[in-house]
């Protein structure tokens, strides 16, 4: 088989696996080798569906003894089957790595014999890369659940992240759909790597050349839409593996369907990209704006509105904090407004620290007065000719990616839309403003 | 504090000429109809007045800047100085005005208007610098990595630390096709140096070879199901396509096995 066919069965793959990105270390290079790493993450390429490519991302190979419904490479799925081997996928990361098409590289795996067999072949790739070709680049290796504490330890120093699925968002689901894992085995691996940081960083402020365990800390993903996790499941499962196990990210990767199992949505059941979408959006307002999972969503309403996004939902519904004046309001108050994001926030508190602000200068900033203008004043007023009306207001606060959806919604649908869990306005004016306004 | 003359100040397009504009503009306290470099082609009614270049008038407006702006202030004009802003010179003369007249404060102004100009300008810099780190591409031709650029702005000293870092071993070439210019380095040394063309060569079969790779996978990464092209040129403006590999495929019939395009040529052509 060539290399050309290796790469194509290979990426295919892995192609499921949503993080790629290459954030959360700075490492500057000596002055030999070849490679850094930049702390923002590049992304060198965006592919045909929009995402980022930012590693080379392949699976060492793609048999696997495990047979998980919702996996493309399960042992009973008939599709072809390829393995790299370390020297050849090291040979491809420097290539690429050279060319500028690659920050660096992506390892994941089936487990071909064993996971120890695994982390092995993974630990002799990154010691080519790394001692032998002097690569100082991004790696994000995947911690195979079930793999010898010493392996992992070994593997964790050479490489930069590492990362744990999650899988699926609750034990029930994992056991229906992947009968090989369990929640103990996906955790037992995650509790180890924070650990393992915790005491890294311990041992790095004593001694500071003491070798780093993966410096840019763990992240996992979890697959939404193959089981019935309701968003607020899922968002409070994120935000508690923030806390309790210190992840950087956690990532949501729409379920695509990929096999035709009773357990799982039908085959032709279309990803769920907008609830994607919102979680990503939740998962920002946890880690940047100082949200609580709980804040955005309860048991009452546990998914997301799919016509606005999850700030201005809250907002909404917390009219009575608002407007804020934006000449007086702290940085936590400033940044809970629709519109202005973290950067416009601390222009605002530059700015009005030499001058009265006005809305014209807020435009200036950059804060989307189209949002804004409904939930601040600026020195004690509201903006001159802010019509107050429902429908203003909705077609101003309804996200894009709102209006497309409801655009798909076919004419009989449009009733059962409720735009505002207090039913505000019902989802005929909705649509009603909507049509006038495009 | 300056009368607005109606002469126009012509210098020679360096920085240090436009340090001594704005010597000449506070020694005669004026604040002259317009600024710009003497090659450039626009004809005037106004009056001409040629600054000439004096390094040690340069040198006390350079020592003189981070004094009463701050080094941010400093930093913010040597970026300003390097971006296609219009009237970028008029701009920068204001805000040193600004900045003698209210000190580091000036930094804060972010709702002034010759403050945010400045600023917009410095991002969208930023910006395509960030954009280039992203999308150039290289090719290896003999030991050589060489790649061409069409930038809006003056990216290569913005630029050019990442990829010295990145491939301190290696020797490259980036040419920047709209100023001319180009980023050369070797082991030790690096310049930024005035090219009039350059001449790509015929990539060789293991070039070839890793191009063609680097197709295969970029179509291979694409989920079908997800296609999204709106949201790939959100973040990678067509602009930037011409000079990238995956998006300028040489198609030789035969050279590679036939069959169906894969996913991701297939949603290419579909544009």
């Amino acid at each position: 088989m060539d290399l050309f066919d290796k790469l194509k069965i290979l990426t295919d793959g892995a192609k499921y696996d949503v993080a790629c990105t290459s954030s959360g270390v700075d490492r500057e290079n000596g002055s030999h080798g070849m490679g850094s790493a930049v702390s923002c993450g590049i992304c060198h390429t965006f592919s045909a569906d929009g995402r980022c490519v930012s590693l080379l991302k392949v699976l060492m190979t793609n048999c696997c003894i495990f047979d998980c419904a919702y996996c493309v490479n399960r042992r009973s799925n008939p599709v072809p089957r390829a393995a790299f081997t370390p020297r050849e996928l090291a040979d491809l990361t420097m290539q690429f790595y050279r060319r500028n098409y690659i920050e660096g590289l992506f390892l994941s795996s089936g487990i071909r014999k064993s996971p120890d067999d695994t982390v092995e072949q993974f630990i002799k790739t990154v010691q080519i890369l790394r001692n032998e070709y002097h690569f100082y680049g991004y790696i994000h290796a995947k911690a195979i659940p079930g793999a010898d504490h010493a392996l992992l330890t070994r593997l964790g120093m050479l490489v930069d992240r590492m990362s744990v699925n999650i899988e699926l968002p609750s034990e029930k689901s994992l056991s229906l759909l992947a009968p090989d894992k369990s929640k103990t085995s996906i955790l037992k691996p995650m509790g180890f790597i924070t650990g393992k940081l915790q005491e890294n960083r311990r041992d790095l402020v004593q001694y500071r050349h003491a070798p780093k365990f993966a410096p840019a800390g763990q992240s996992t993903q979890m697959i939404v839409g193959a089981s019935g996790e309701t968003d607020y499941q899922i968002l409070s499962l994120s935000s508690a593996l923030y806390k309790k196990y210190k992840l950087k990210r956690v990532f949501f990767s729409a379920y695509m369907p990929v096999s035709s199992n009773p357990l799982l949505p039908a085959a032709d059941t279309p990803p769920p990209l907008l609830r994607e979408h919102r979680l990503y959006q939740a998962d920002w307002l946890l880690r940047f704006y100082g949200f609580e999972a709980n804040e955005l969503l309860d048991e009452a309403n546990p998914s997301f509105n799919p016509l606005i996004d999850p700030k201005c939902n809250w907002a909404l519904s917390h009219m009575d904090r608002f407007p804020v004046e934006v000449g007086k309001a702290d940085y936590e108050e400033l940044l809970r407004v629709p519109g202005i994001g973290v950067n416009s926030a601390k222009r605002i508190l530059a700015a009005r620290r030499v001058g009265p602000l006005s809305y014209e200068g807020l435009k200036k900033i950059g804060v989307v007065l189209k949002r804004a203008q409904y939930f601040i004043t600026v020195n004690g007023k509201l903006n001159d000719g802010l019509r107050i009306t429902q429908d203003g207001i909705l077609r101003n606060l309804i996200s894009q990616q709102g209006v497309e959806y409801l655009r798909g919604q076919s004419a009989e649908q449009y009733e059962q839309l409720s735009l505002f869990s207090q039913g505000r306005i019902g989802g005929r004016e909705a649509v009603k403003c909507l049509r006038a306004g495009m | 504090m300056f009368a607005c003359g109606d002469v126009v100040y012509e210098y020679d397009g360096t920085l240090d000429g436009f340090f001594c504009c704005v010597f000449e503009s506070f020694r005669r306290k004026e604040t002259p109809a317009g600024v710009r470099p003497f090659c450039s082609p626009q004809m005037t009614l106004s009056p001409v007045r040629f600054i000439e270049t004096d390094p040690k008038k340069a040198e006390r407006v350079r020592r003189a800047i981070p004094k009463k702006l701050s080094w941010e202030g400093m930093t913010l004009l040597e970026h300003a100085f390097l971006t296609f802003l219009e009237q970028k010179e008029l701009f920068m003369l204001r805000f040193v005005q600004l900045g003698f007249d209210m000190g580091p404060n000036v930094m804060r102004h972010l709702t002034h208007d010759t403050v945010a100009t400045l600023l917009k300008a410095q991002r969208h810099l930023y910006n395509e610098s960030h954009r280039y780190k992203q999308f150039i591409r290289f090719s290896v031709s003999g030991k050589v990595l060489t790649s061409v650029i069409k930038p809006l702005n003056q990216v290569l000293p913005l630029i050019a630390p990442h990829f010295i870092d990145r491939y301190p071993e290696e020797a490259f070439l980036i040419y920047d096709e709209t100023h001319g210019m180009a980023l050369v380095y070797r082991p030790g040394q690096s310049a930024i140096v005035p090219v009039d063309s350059f001449e790509r060569n015929d990539p060789d079969e293991e070039e070839q070879k890793y191009r063609d790779l680097w197709c295969e996978y970029y179509d291979a990464i694409a989920i079908e199901g997800r296609y999204n092209p709106k949201c790939r040129m959100n973040h990678m403006p067509k602009r930037y396509w011409e000079e990238m590999t995956e998006f300028c495929r040489e198609r030789k019939p035969g050279l590679r096995r036939s069959g169906a395009p894969p996913v991701g040529r297939r949603m290419l052509d579909g544009e």
